[in-house]
């Protein structure tokens, strides 16, 4: 220990440990921490443990907060929950309807693909959960939610509100997980652009309203107003969820790739509640899902599939980048479509 | 130096969970951007007035809490905040007997010191992060020392 201190220091307060010792051990200790926490081997389990020690700090730090809108909650008058029923109903009504028809048309869409029936839906149940603490800020997007592992939470998990797509689950404690938005910088989701069939991927820009699309080619066919559909590729997210809708495209003639900008579907800077999502496995459009934090590329189930008969292709899938003219670009975007199915 | 039974581990501990509390506090957007890094500030105020009571290991079992609530790499504000502990720790005799405002210079430069580990480990992990708003709060913190000294010392019965 003496040969670390420094002379006068002990000289003037023999009390203290030398410091320089100390420093020395806790910076070993901190960097292999952060080795070991890259690897991602036991220290995941100590950091399950460690933040659920934390979890009930973060509870009481988020209460002010909560408290707020439930005595907002409770002190609202009795006139405004009627009219706020009355509305509830008649969105009631409408979704009811649509959701008539929507059976209708999936069943007219298995007829049209030639499958004896219609596929069940791929998303198996729901769970509800509460945002405890949210973070949007240029590094980290992120949710903190009230279910965990105890509520059959996964690592991965999709998360939605009811607009669209938010993000995924990242880290998950006993009674709480971390989720990371779409809209994060670290974040990426392998999207579809509806009106086309391109796919691309849309990478968060550290700001809640806005998505970057920075794969695309200048001459890609995008216009402002198309939507994104999550493509099933990736391996976490199954097909066909709305993510977002492109706001800009702008077409610099010195860069190779547009600059286009999306804005995400779901409400991220305004959540109180998120919906945790568990597909059927062996649901064709389900995403294969983690194993022992093992990052999965794609959908073995998918890639299995022979290819479809040629004479089903109009057109080689080819030139779905390039501006296809009106006529052949819905064909040849359902052409990548079916080998998918 | 003269009477030290009121600075109590105990006391010492309440006011970093306090200070915990502030730094992991929900906030607006612009608000977080400009929050000083409570933590670190009484993390250092207990190194340069009772350096025997936390110590180095105060700074880094702090920092290990701040990974955890704040989800960064198990260890980087850990490795941090010791070493900027350690250079108080060293030199806390000096940096008590100069005046608040030099100690407010001092408290810029360890805070800045602070977020270049935190921003090279960033690099490091593979996820640079160069917005200039990470920088603000040393700032602000170096604004804040001469409140949260005053507050401190309080707590301490002076």
């Amino acid at each position: 220990m003496a040969a670390y201190g420094t002379g006068n220091y002990r000289a003037s307060q023999g009390r203290v440990t030398a410091p320089g010792f100390g420093f020395t051990v806790y910076a070993i200790l901190a960097i292999v921490l952060m080795v070991l926490d890259r690897r991602g081997g036991w220290l995941t389990h100590a950091r399950y443990y460690l933040s659920a020690a934390a979890y009930p700090l973060q509870l009481a730090v988020s209460s002010p907060g909560q408290a707020w809108n439930w005595t907002q909650e409770s002190l609202t008058a009795r006139e405004t929950l009627e009219a706020q029923n009355a509305a509830l109903r008649q969105r009631n009504r409408e979704l009811s309807v649509k959701a008539m028809r929507f059976e209708a048309l999936e069943r007219e869409n298995a007829e049209l693909r030639g499958l004896r029936a219609a596929l069940p839906a791929v998303a198996d149940h729901w769970m509800a959960a509460e945002v405890v603490d949210v973070e949007l800020n240029g590094l980290r997007q992120r949710l903190l939610i009230n279910r965990g592992a105890h509520n059959g939470v996964f690592r991965g998990q999709a998360v939605l509100d009811s607009f669209g797509l938010l993000g995924q689950t990242t880290r998950v404690s006993p009674w709480s997980s971390e989720v990371i938005l779409v809209t994060d910088p670290e974040h990426a989701v392998p999207v579809e652009i509806e009106r086309t069939g391109v796919h691309t991927i849309a990478v968060g820009s550290g700001d809640p309203d806005s998505l970057a699309l920075p794969y695309l080619p200048a001459n890609a066919d995008v216009k402002p107003g198309d939507l994104l559909l999550t493509s099933g590729l990736g391996g976490v997210f199954p097909q066909g969820y709305p993510v977002a809708r492109i706001a800009d495209v702008r077409h610099d003639t010195a860069q190779p790739l547009a600059q286009i900008r999306a804005i995400p579907l779901a409400r991220l800077s305004a959540l109180h509640e998120v919906m945790l999502v568990w597909f059927q496995d062996q649901h064709p459009a389900a995403p294969t899902q983690l194993k022992d934090g093992a990052s999965s590329s794609g959908n073995p189930a998918l890639q299995r599939q022979p290819a479809p008969p040629l004479d089903l292709l109009p057109l080689p899938a080819l030139p779905r980048l390039t501006p296809a003219p009106p006529v052949a670009a819905p064909a040849a975007a359902s052409a990548p479509g079916k080998s998918a199915r | 130096m003269i009477d030290r039974t009121r600075d109590s581990f105990g006391r010492m501990l309440l006011t970093v969970l306090v200070a915990l509390t502030l730094s992991v506090l929900p906030l607006p957007l612009w608000l977080a951007a400009v929050r000083p890094a409570f933590l670190v500030i009484t993390v250092l105020y207990w190194s340069i007035t009772v350096p025997r009571l936390g110590g180095i290991g105060l700074g880094f079992f702090s920092g290990l809490a701040l990974d955890v609530f704040r989800g960064a790499a198990l260890g980087q504000n850990a490795l941090a905040l010791s070493a900027i502990t350690y250079v108080a720790v060293r030199e806390h005799q000096k940096i008590r007997l100069k005046p608040l405002f030099q100690q407010a210079l001092i408290i810029l430069g360890a805070l800045i010191a602070y977020e270049f580990i935190l921003f090279a480990i960033d690099g490091w992990a593979g996820h640079p992060n160069t917005s200039p708003l990470r920088w603000i709060h040393t700032l602000t913190g170096a604004l804040i020392w001469p409140v949260a000294t005053a507050v401190l010392d309080r707590t301490r019965g002076r």
